[in-house]
Order: C-alpha cells, then sequence, then structure tokens
C-alpha cells in the first residue's frame, strides 16, 4: 500500500510550496503515533479537561418504545459541546511539539471553529478561523464565542460560502504562513496525513464505546450509526469495531430535500457523486461532469461538505460501512423526538445519526443492542432549530431584542 | 519549448497569464489579441475550477465568476485550439488536476497535444502523482507538450533534483511563499532562490507570483528567462480595459 492511500482514496494532492511543511507534519505525526507517552498524555489531557471518558447511555425510554436496546455516546459531553474537542487538543500537542504558535482552521457549523479556539486560548496560540459567510449567518453564537475566546473569525465569501470555501480559504492564510503556523483541519479529510491523524485522535471515542458496552451488555452491539461530514465522528466510533464483522456499521449522510433533488449532500447514499481530487485527497465528489463542485445542501451546517474522509470512501467500496441518507425534515422530528423522550438536545448533524436509526428500527430483531453516536449538542442550533419548530414565544424575544439593540445603536 | 526559449534575442522573455471565461471567452479572445501585440512571448491559459487552493483572491474570484457564467471545459478546449491556430506563440494550459480527472486524464492531453499546447501547468498534481500524466505528454507530445514543473523557495535542495528529474520545457519557479496577487521583494533572498533552482537544472527558469512592473522585470532579467505575469494584468484589464493591457506589456520591457 502507498502511504496515505486507502484503495484508491486519498493521497497528498498539494501545491509544491507546502511539501515540506506535510513532510514535517507527517514526521511528527508518526513520532507521535509510535511514543505510547504522547497518547497517555493525550487521554490525561482529554480527561481532565474534556470530562472523557464520555458515557455510554442507555436510552431507557426509545428502547422499551421500540423494543431494542439503544445506547447513546455521549461526545455532547465534551468540552465545547462535540467531538471536535478531540482532534483539537490532539493537533494543539502536535502544534507545541512541531514549536508552532499560530494555528488556523475551517469552520462549518462552527463546532469546530470554537474547539480550535479554546485549544488556542488554553495552549496559548494565536488563532484564525475561516467560516463560509452562509455558515456565519447560520451559527452566529459560535461566531460570538470564537471572538471572546480571542480567534480571529474571517467570513469567506468565495464560491458557495460554505465549508469547502471555508478550506480553500485556510489553505490560501497557510501557503504563506507555514513557518509559524499549524492547519488545524477538522475532520478525516485533506492530504495525507490529515484524514489518518484525524482518525487516530477520534478513535477514542470507539475505544471507550467497545469497552463500554461489553461491560454494559457483555456482548457487542449489532449496529453502531454515526452521522458523516468529513467523517471523523464515524471514523472515531467505527473504528472501534472495524475487526468485528457481526457489527453493522451505517455511516448516514445529509439528504437534504431528498437525494432526488439537487439539494442534499449525500456522497455516497445518492447517484449524484464521482471520482475526483480536490482540496487535497483523492475520494467522491459531488461534482459536474466538468469536475467542478456542486453547491450542497443540508439543514445542518456541519454535513454540507462535497467530499468524503478517503478511508470511508475506502470502506464503502470493500463493504464494510453503509450508508444511507436522512432527508432535513427527519432529522427535525428525529431532534424533537430524542430531546422529548431523553432529554438529551442533539445537533442537527448528530440529530442525522438518530433519524437514520430511527428509520431502520423496524428492520432488526427486538432486543438488538444498537449505538448511536451522538457527535454533538444542539444548543448552537437554537436559531436554526427555533425556525424549523417556528415557535412563536422565541420569536417575539428575538423580536424585542432586536427592537432593543436598534434603540441602543440609534 | 525549451529550444524556443532558447532560440531569442529578447534579454527576457514575457509570459502572461489569464482565466478563461473571465469575465467572458470574447473578452479573452481582444486582450490576447493585444497581450501578443504587447509582446508577449508565452501565455498560460488558466482553465477555471472551483477550488482553485494555489490561486490568490483576485483569480480565485475569476476562476468562480466564469463557472458563474457558464463555462463548461469543453468550449474553452475549442477555444484554446482557436487561439493557436491564430496566434504563433506558445499556449500553455494551467488547471487543477480535477479538470484532467473529470475530462478523463490521458483524453485530455491527447487533444490539448492535438490542439498544438506546448505545456501543462498543474499546481495540485505533485512530482510523484504525476508520473503517468507525463509519460501520455511524452506519448502524446512528440517532444512538443512539456510538463511544466515548479520550484519553490521551500523546497530542500534534494527536493528540486527530485523535480528537476521529471521536468522538461523549462521551470516555474515560485518566487515566494503565499498565493498569487501578493507584492513580492525581489531581493536577495529570490536570487539565492533562482542560485538553488539552476544548481539542479540546466532547464530554462520562468519567475512569477508578484511581478508587476518595469523594474520587477528588470530585476528578473539576470536571474531568469522568463518573467511572468499574472494577477497585475488582470487588475488592468478590469479597470483599465483590454487596450491597457497590450500597452502595459509592451512598457514592461
Ligand atoms: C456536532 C457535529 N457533528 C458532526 C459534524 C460533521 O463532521 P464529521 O463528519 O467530521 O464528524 C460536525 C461538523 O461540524 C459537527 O459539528
Amino acid at each position: 500500500m502507498i502511504k496515505g492511500y486507502f484503495g484508491s482514496y486519498g493521497g497528498a494532492f498539494i501545491p509544491e510550496i507546502l511539501h515540506e511543511t506535510f513532510q514535517q507534519l507527517t514526521a511528527h505525526y508518526e513520532a507521535a503515533r509510535n511514543d505510547p507517552a504522547f497518547w497517555a498524555e493525550y487521554i490525561a489531557l482529554m480527561e481532565n479537561y474534556s470530562g472523557r471518558p464520555t458515557p455510554l447511555t442507555f436510552a431507557a425510554n426509545l428502547s422499551t418504545k421500540l423494543n431494542k436496546k439503544i445506547y447513546i455516546k455521549r461526545e455532547d459531553l465534551n468540552q465545547t459541546g462535540a467531538h471536535k474537542a478531540n482532534n483539537v487538543m490532539g493537533q494543539g500537542l502536535l502544534v507545541k511539539k512541531m514549536g508552532k504558535t499560530r494555528v488556523i482552521a475551517e469552520t462549518g457549523a462552527g463546532q469546530h471553529g470554537v474547539a480550535t479556539a479554546t485549544m488556542a486560548a488554553r495552549m496559548g496560540y494565536d488563532c484564525t478561523i475561516y467560516m463560509g459567510a452562509v455558515d456565519v449567518e447560520r451559527q452566529r453564537p459560535n461566531v460570538f464565542w470564537m471572538q471572546q475566546l480571542g480567534a480571529e473569525v474571517v467570513p469567506v465569501k468565495s464560491g458557495s460560502q460554505t465549508l469547502k470555501d471555508a478550506v480553500n480559504e485556510a489553505m490560501r492564510d497557510w501557503v504563506g504562513s507555514m513557518d509559524n503556523t499549524h492547519y488545524v483541519l477538522g475532520t478525516a479529510c485533506g492530504a495525507h496525513p490529515f484524514p489518518e491523524m484525524v482518525s487516530w485522535f477520534q478513535s477514542v471515542i470507539g475505544q471507550e464505546a467497545r469497552e463500554q458496552i461489553l461491560k454494559l451488555e457483555g456482548r457487542l452491539p449489532d449496529r453502531i450509526y454515526a452521522c458523516v461530514g468529513g467523517g471523523s465522528n464515524a471514523m472515531g466510533v467505527f473504528q472501534g469495531f472495524l475487526s468485528d464483522n457481526g457489527v453493522e456499521l451505517i455511516g448516514v449522510e445529509a439528504g437534504g430535500r431528498g437525494v432526488d433533488t439537487p439539494q442534499h449532500a449525500a456522497r455516497i447514499a445518492s447517484n449524484d457523486a464521482s471520482e475526483g481530487v480536490a482540496q487535497g485527497y483523492k475520494t467522491f465528489f459531488l461534482q459536474d461532469r466538468d469536475g467542478q463542485m456542486l453547491h450542497t445542501h443540508s439543514v445542518a451546517a456541519g454535513l454540507d461538505y462535497v467530499g468524503i474522509s478517503p478511508i470511508l470512501a475506502d470502506l464503502h467500496v470493500k463493504g464494510r460501512v453503509r450508508f444511507i441518507a436522512a432527508k432535513d425534515d427527519d432529522v427535525v422530528s428525529a431532534l424533537k423526538y430524542l430531546m422529548k423522550n431523553e432529554g438529551l438536545i442533539a445537533a442537527l448533524e448528530s440529530s442525522h445519526a438518530v433519524a437514520g436509526a430511527l428509520m431502520e428500527m423496524a428492520d432488526i430483531k427486538d432486543g438488538s443492542v444498537v449505538i448511536i453516536n451522538l457527535s454533538g449538542r444542539g444548543d448552537k442550533d437554537i436559531f436554526t432549530i427555533a425556525d424549523a419548530l417556528g415557535d412563536p414565544g422565541w420569536k417575539q424575544f428575538i423580536a424585542e431584542k432586536a427592537k432593543q439593540y436598534a434603540g441602543e445603536s440609534s | 519549448m525549451e529550444k524556443l526559449i532558447r532560440n531569442t534575442d529578447k534579454k527576457i522573455l514575457l509570459m502572461s497569464h489569464l482565466v478563461l471565461g473571465y469575465p467572458s471567452l470574447q473578452a479573452n479572445q481582444e486582450v490576447i489579441g493585444e497581450m501578443v501585440a504587447g509582446g508577449v512571448d508565452l501565455m498560460e491559459l488558466q482553465i477555471p475550477f472551483s477550488e482553485p487552493i494555489a490561486d490568490g483572491p483576485m483569480i480565485a474570484r475569476a476562476n468562480q465568476s466564469a463557472l458563474d457564467n457558464g463555462f463548461k471545459v469543453r468550449e474553452g478546449l475549442a477555444f484554446i485550439a482557436d487561439t493557436i491556430k491564430t496566434h504563433k506563440i506558445p499556449f500553455l494550459i494551467m488547471t487543477y488536476y480535477n479538470i484532467l480527472l473529470a475530462y478523463g486524464v490521458e483524453d485530455f492531453i491527447k487533444e490539448a497535444a492535438r490542439i498544438g499546447v506546448k505545456g501543462l501547468i498543474i499546481p495540485d498534481l505533485p512530482p510523484q502523482e504525476a508520473a503517468q500524466a507525463i509519460g501520455w505528454c511524452k506519448e502524446y507530445g512528440n517532444g512538443e507538450l512539456d510538463w511544466i514543473q515548479l520550484m519553490t523557495p521551500t523546497s530542500s535542495d534534494a527536493r528540486l533534483q527530485e523535480i528537476a528529474g521529471s521536468a522538461s520545457g523549462f521551470v516555474y519557479c515560485v518566487a515566494r511563499k503565499g498565493v498569487t496577487g501578493n507584492k513580492t521583494d525581489f531581493g536577495n533572498e529570490l536570487a539565492e532562490f533562482i542560485k538553488r533552482c539552476r544548481a539542479a537544472t540546466s532547464l530554462p527558469l520562468a519567475v512569477g507570483f508578484g511581478v508587476k512592473s518595469r523594474e520587477d522585470v528588470a530585476q528578473l532579467t539576470d536571474l531568469a528567462e522568463i518573467a511572468v505575469v499574472g494577477t497585475a494584468a488582470i487588475k488592468i484589464h478590469e479597470e483599465q480595459g483590454a487596450k491597457a493591457v497590450g500597452n502595459f506589456f509592451a512598457g514592461l520591457r
């Protein structure tokens, strides 16, 4: 196998100017990976700073209603409320080893941006976050927190003004700033070593989940559901079970307004993607006949991305991971359902995993053991969710707040 | 292209760059005429891509705008074929690898060779991934289609050697870190870098990124065989129209 390739996917398709930067990063990553002390330091940090291990919560009410044993892996309980902290703190430790003083990152939902900003604040790095202008609008609370944490947030107005464009802009920064700057890529995509490295840091999810389910149930689960944007939370939980062939792994992509419309972001669970190379790596992209990337849509800002982790692309081709899509409407219903029945407020991204599981629960035997990876909590989505629910009290509150601010500024 | 480049009595050659379909193919046609009349010796025609990671804000915007206006790769190639028939200077294609992949890499190279393109510049296909494409350039180009390699100030000497190993025609030296369109200081550091490039290859050198004035070109005269002018010309085109672009190039040397 060629380094950095997973089957025919992956690689490092980067401008020559970054060649040495990637060599340096790969060397530090490989050294860390071969050093048990590094992983021990990482785990200690995550226990102390991010509340790991996160619980594997038994969803008692869902389980009774559906006649299954449903467990929720609680990545929403991480520092900053999502699995993104796992990757960010790991890369933060590497930044120290590389002697760099500044970090940059792209963000879609803003969760990775907030996580990076907290890491930078704690570890003492300067921080710039690139975020599509469309996402700045729909994830405003996260923009507020990034700025309060001391990060500069740059709204990206090029292309479709979403996640992929934020990646391009971060790359443009990096090709000039690599001497003192590390690019903290937020998902298991991009050029080698990012897909492998991000998956490694996220593998803590699956390691814990495996141990926890064996302790709680005395056996491995039948199915695991995870939402898939770039693929980092899915890779994280799946890695604990890859060699257990009896465990079915299901990735849930963003079905948007339906995979039979152009408004979705399903790379695998639609007929609209094909193999390509962009943003530094080879995978399935939502692109047209000319190789131009398509505009994507999802109610979840963290899922509407044109590409998918090359590792997941390979696992799809090999038949190890099955992919389905959940539509916006079903996702909002799933979010409400989990909230009302279990008291858990899931992020819109994570609610795709819940929706995917709910869609399929009738297909499996009663008593089956199912894990849903809850990648993050939903507080950040309050505006989008309030819109989706059309909550009149919330609208009135915002209208009054707006009036108050308008009065202050005049 | 090496022979063509050596076979000149000009002190330095000028290579211009433009984004196809920006603002339109018709406007491209006009400005190409002006550039050739202004003395441009070689020209890079960029096929727009939706994710131009190696380009600065100005060229990235031009890429997007061309796509928003409905640019299609096949029309672009037909336009290039016409352009090559009309003007006698060498034309090169600059684009990103995905454009070739979507077309079929072998077919794309075959077509480029057939219509008389002299070189391909693909900044996101590094040498270690490019062996097959380079092979097709040789196979279909009959020595007339060069794969243009890029050398950068961050490349180690060993890496420069490796790049030189598969280079032909000329080598494109990226004058500094950062994306296209920013300011470059053509000082000692550049001279040092060019010296390292010379040590690695005997091919002619083109220097690009940020060349925008007669002074810049004069400074490059002793260093390189070709000065590459990109963003500066796009800016003049936007602000003052096609005629001004011709005058700009005529005034560079
Ligand atoms: C809570 C949450 N879940 C999932 C994702 C999707 O990313 P990935 O597929 O890398 O886990 C995001 C991305 O922003 C997110 O914020």
